[in-house]
């Protein structure tokens, strides 16, 4: 075994998934204390990305164009919360999901009628562009960037969700939605920043992979049902939750790409290992959600007190 | 209350069944063309990059035919597949039997030309494919209606196997996505490299498409390759650049692509300063610098209206909407014998962008393959460049199980 | 009150007609086409109704309906594949009985198995695990290279139906390549789903589903288990939908996994719900305006995605109960 490989793929593995939790993060928020199930969570994925990328070419500099993305893709939110997501918090699932999915046309063609098809690369400044070295392991700068913004934002949530009023509110309201407005809480001001907030992370979450897969139209659909896989393993409404259950996911579709074909190829023919490891791997995030609800239908990490 | 209930409902009903009789009752816009062709594309989602080169290259190609063929005057309707066989297949039904067109060109992708070629055949037209040339197609398939103005996916990757052979590599790393064209150029390069495998990865195509191959590069890396092939279209091609550039893979593990760095991709690159890519090789049937009449004028013209220089998604269009004219031409314009138009069809009596354009017996184009480098053109943008012939009049395998 | 199911039936019935007629009104006008677009209405409609006898009456939302379409698809795609080109005689034939054999067989125990699994769980949890089996058949699908994997197969020809017998009698046999009555087959079949789905509703089987639907510890409290009940749904949903994917490999002459992607089990959900939940007709009304408007929006703009979202949140924000219930409701005087 090479074992710089695996830590290669460890690191990878990290990236995925501080990924995939910045945008599950929002997601199980939303889902957990307004019990919205939001579709478009995606698009806001796609904005950060796309309004990232045109700041940056437009002023020429990265930071300007986070900072734009990060702006842009709040006040995105705050209208569409106003305007169409309010409205939805009291109706069922399914009409929540037919209207996001909605938003979701409406995001993807706007984005196609304002950029183009092609998409969006993003530039990156050149301190970024290059590769640590730790003896034999090499990692791309921006990928250590990543995990480390990631991180950050990961312990910020937490501080901000166990240690602030904000957060008690939050939390009170993932386990208990009767409770806030019996205590006397601005409900809908709560719910408002909640969801700018899940879209905000969002937006960071498709600012930081572009760089890497560049923006482009659709680019949140695809990645919005491996997040919904997150949050129910992770168990809906809990932050923690979410955490592990990314850096799991991350974990386990890195390595299952990286080291399925060589362990099918120790019991079974190369050529067959090299088409079963393919098909496996892509199915092992879905069998991991499927085998975890039955062992525990409500998640890793689900909220007290439902 | 019952009653006014019923009166509502019925009146909705009424309504609502007018609304459907009078939506499809519509209608269409009368075309005063005398020859019509249908052209399925992807003009949605972020396929419709390819699809909008496509589209630009026969409308530059309706401007210098001056909407005339045969004597006669012509127009193109373009229809959307949405990047989904069932929609691809729907529109293609549409152009066959609502506008009835007298031939159906376009299809970007294999699964939707595979899922549409019947609706034009059964009506006993003819099709000609743009960019899609799956196997099936070229072999027991084969159709005395299909044509193709590009080329069958074995044969480029067949063309880099012999060019790694030229470059003297030895031990080989691939990734490709994990589909039929995946596993296609898999087997082609399979074909002709005479090195070994050091590794090959198959990464997850289709809806939720892998972008991030860090694991498989850090594989390939390890692996001691000396060389590394992939083939990724569309946007997973610019992704898997960047990525091969941040793992500092650039002086060390030589890249060489298939179908992944075109004109479509290397402006991007070049705005997101992914200079590693400059230098690397690909094998092509065509590029911008071949050196012939037609093809200089195409790209010369096509820079002039667009901006930008032409991808072989553009070339082959091209090249499509001039083959239909020359057999217009032959034919007076009179496209209702349907084998007069198929013999007219393989003449292929008209000026192609390759220079010289031959059909082999299964309707594919028996025809050269060259390797290309990115380099940076005299304004400084990036372009392709043709750096040797790696086949001459290559045919593809398949031609021998077609039973034409 | 006793008047609203009669003018329900009223107005689906006339739906129905419409539905039936239109297409040979188009074709006498020398529109072809419009029997394409209204063949493929109505399977989707089939597929629309079976998912509704889960989400309307049962009150499960499966997202992964596709799987089913997928299943019947290749129950099809598959035989016909080796009765043209060679291999597994046991399998190969071009017989419509052993298609629709093979289908519903391969999708009822597909139901039973991930249903057994998937009922376990509740509200979104359940939508998500039976996305999560649908994924596994989209995979299983892409890797069976023998089958074109992603590109898909093509079905050379369409099932034949022969009656033992009948051509003795001088009965014609079925023949499915016409496509007029392809489409009266597809339509024969929709009228079968919805009243049988009609039937189940009114039975006790239904009325056990409603009850648990608004209330499980009751129903649970009278001794009957709902999972029981809920399961069987599951199966006879799922050889429903498994009914419209044989349907849509003969219509398509053409099977490829991409007919199980989550979106296509997402837009047989948005039928149902854009038709009206709690009613038999709503999802052809939703299969009928999905279809049309696809194909009408899509001819005017490329960005038709546009108008169509905006279409989707006009429906939810201001039309509760789906279109049926705009139209059930009564004027504002």
């Amino acid at each position: 075994m090479d074992w710089t490989l695996v830590l290669t793929q460890a690191i990878n593995g990290l990236q995925l998934g501080i990924l995939l939790f910045l945008l599950s993060a929002g997601l199980t928020l939303t889902f957990g204390i307004m019990d919205l199930i939001n579709l478009a969570h995606a698009s806001f994925f796609m904005l950060g990305a796309f309004i990232c990328a045109w700041a940056t070419l437009y002023f020429d500099s990265f930071v300007v164009g986070i900072v734009c993305a990060i702006l842009g893709t709040a006040l995105l939110a705050l209208i569409v919360e106003k305007t169409v997501i309010s409205h939805l918090y009291v109706r069922d699932h399914l009409d929540q999901l037919l209207a996001t999915f909605g938003l979701i046309l409406i995001a993807d063609t706007a984005v196609h009628l304002i950029w183009g098809p092609a998409g969006l690369a993003i530039p990156l400044p050149s301190q970024l562009q290059g590769q640590v070295r730790f003896g034999e392991l090499v990692v791309p700068t921006y990928r250590l960037v990543i995990i480390g913004v990631g991180l950050l934002i990961a312990a910020t949530l937490y501080w901000l969700v166990n240690k602030t009023r904000a957060g008690m509110l939050i939390r009170a309201g993932a386990s208990n939605r009767q409770m806030l407005s019996t205590l006397g809480i601005n409900v809908k001001l709560l719910f408002t920043s909640v969801f700018i907030l899940g879209a905000v992370l969002a937006g960071l979450g498709g600012l930081l992979i572009a760089p890497i897969t560049e923006a482009s139209i659709g680019m949140g659909n695809d990645i919005i049902i491996t997040a919904f896989v997150v949050i129910i393993i992770g168990g809906i409404g809990s932050i923690k939750g979410a955490f592990v259950a990314a850096l799991l996911i991350g974990f386990i579709d890195t390595f299952g790409r990286a080291f399925l074909d060589t362990i099918f190829a120790l019991f079974m023919s190369v050529d067959s290992a090299e088409t079963a490891a393919p098909a496996v791997s892509a199915i092992l995030v879905y069998l991991l959600m499927a085998l975890i609800l039955v062992w525990r239908p409500q998640g890793l990490f689900p909220p007290k007190l439902r | 209350m019952p009653f006014k209930e019923l009166n509502t409902v019925m009146k909705k009903s009424l309504f609502f069944s007018a609304a459907i009789a009078s939506l499809t009752a519509m209608p269409l816009v009368a075309t005063a063309a005398d020859i019509k062709i249908g052209f399925v594309t992807t003009l949605t989602t972020g396929g419709a990059v390819i699809g909008n080169d496509m589209r630009d290259a026969v409308n530059l190609a309706v401007e210098q035919l001056d909407s005339t063929m045969g004597g006669k005057s012509f127009e193109i309707i373009f229809e959307d597949d949405g990047f989904k066989p069932e929609i691809g297949k729907q529109a293609t039904e549409k152009l066959v039997k609502e506008d009835n067109v007298d031939i159906v060109a376009g299809y970007i992708w294999s699964n939707v030309l595979m899922a549409s070629y019947k609706a034009v055949t059964r009506a006993d037209k003819v099709i000609i494919s743009a960019n899609a040339g799956p196997s099936a197609i070229a072999g027991k398939l084969c159709h005395e209606n299909f044509f193709s103005t590009s080329w069958q996916n074995d044969q480029t990757p067949m063309a880099m196997g012999e060019l790694l052979n030229a470059r003297g590599v030895k031990s080989l790393y691939m990734m490709a996505p994990n589909y039929a064209a995946g596993k296609d150029m898999v087997a082609g390069v399979e074909r002709t490299f005479k090195g070994e495998f050091a590794g090959k990865d198959l990464t997850k195509w289709g809806a939720d498409a892998q972008l991030d191959f860090s694991a498989e590069l850090a594989k390939a890396k390890a692996s001691g390759a000396d060389g590394l092939v992939v083939f990724y279209p569309g946007k997973a091609g610019g992704a898997f650049i960047k990525q091969y550039q941040q793992a500092g893979l650039s002086g060390q593990l030589p890249l060489y692509t298939i179908f992944t760095v075109d004109s479509l991709s290397l402006p991007n690159l070049q705005k997101a300063n992914m200079d590693g890519i400059l230098g690397s090789e690909m094998s092509m049937f065509w590029g911008p610098d071949l050196d012939n009449p037609t093809n200089q004028q195409f790209v010369a013209a096509f820079k002039e209206k667009y901006n930008r220089y032409p991808s072989h998604y553009a070339a082959q269009s091209y090249d499509a909407i001039n083959l239909i004219a020359s057999a217009a031409n032959a034919l007076d314009g009179d496209f209702s014998d349907t084998g007069k138009v198929r013999e007219a069809l393989m003449k292929a009596d008209f000026e192609s962008i390759r220079g010289s354009f031959e059909f082999g017996s299964n309707h594919m184009p028996i025809q050269n393959f060259y390797a290309r480098k990115v380099v940076a053109d005299d304004n400084g943008d990036w372009t392709t460049s043709i750096t040797k012939t790696v086949f001459e009049s290559h045919q593809d395998v398949y031609a021998a199980e077609c039973k034409l | 009150m006793n008047g609203v199911p009669t003018l329900h039936r009223i107005g689906g019935g006339l739906v129905l007609l419409l539905i039936l007629f239109t297409p040979f009104v188009m074709l006498w006008l020398g529109k072809p086409f419009w029997l394409d677009i209204f063949t493929r209405l109505v399977i989707l409609a089939i597929a629309a109704s079976s998912l509704s006898l889960l989400l309307s009456v049962a009150g499960l939302a499966s997202f992964g309906h596709a799987a089913y379409i997928g299943l019947g698809a290749y129950a099809v795609g598959i035989p016909v594949y080796y009765e043209t080109y060679g291999g597994a005689d046991w399998l190969a034939s071009y017989s419509g009985w052993w298609h629709v054999l093979l289908g519903v067989t391969v999708c009822a125990l597909f139901a039973l198995v991930t249903g057994a699994i998937s009922l376990r769980t509740k509200g979104v949890h359940f939508i998500m695990i039976t996305m999560a089996f649908s994924q596994m058949i989209l995979y299983l699908l892409v890797a069976l290279e023998e089958f074109g994997g992603d590109d898909g197969l093509s079905v050379d020809l369409r099932s034949e139906f022969v009656v033992p017998g009948a051509q003795v009698l001088g009965i014609p046999a079925l023949n499915m390549e016409e496509p007029w009555v392809f489409y009266l087959v597809c339509f024969a079949m929709l009228l079968l789903v919805l009243f049988i789905v009609a039937k189940l509703r009114h039975s006790h089987f239904g009325r056990v589903l409603q009850a648990a639907k608004q209330n499980e510890l009751r129903v649970k409290a009278l001794g009957i288990n709902p999972y029981r009940y809920r399961l069987l749904a599951f199966v006879v949903a799922g050889i429903f939908a498994g009914l419209s994917g044989i349907l849509f490999a003969n219509y398509a002459y053409f099977v490829s996994p991409s007919m199980v992607e989550w979106t296509r089990s997402g837009e047989l959900m948005f039928m149902v719900i854009l038709g009206g939940v709690s009613t038999l007709f709503g999802p052809v009304v939703g299969a009928s305006v999905f279809v049309l408007l696809e194909h009408f929006l899509s001819r005017f703009t490329v960005f038709w995605h546009l108008p169509f979202g905006i279409l989707l949140l006009v429906v939810v924000l201001f039309g509760r109960g789906g279109i049926i219930g705009m139209l059930k409701r009564e004027p504002k005087t």
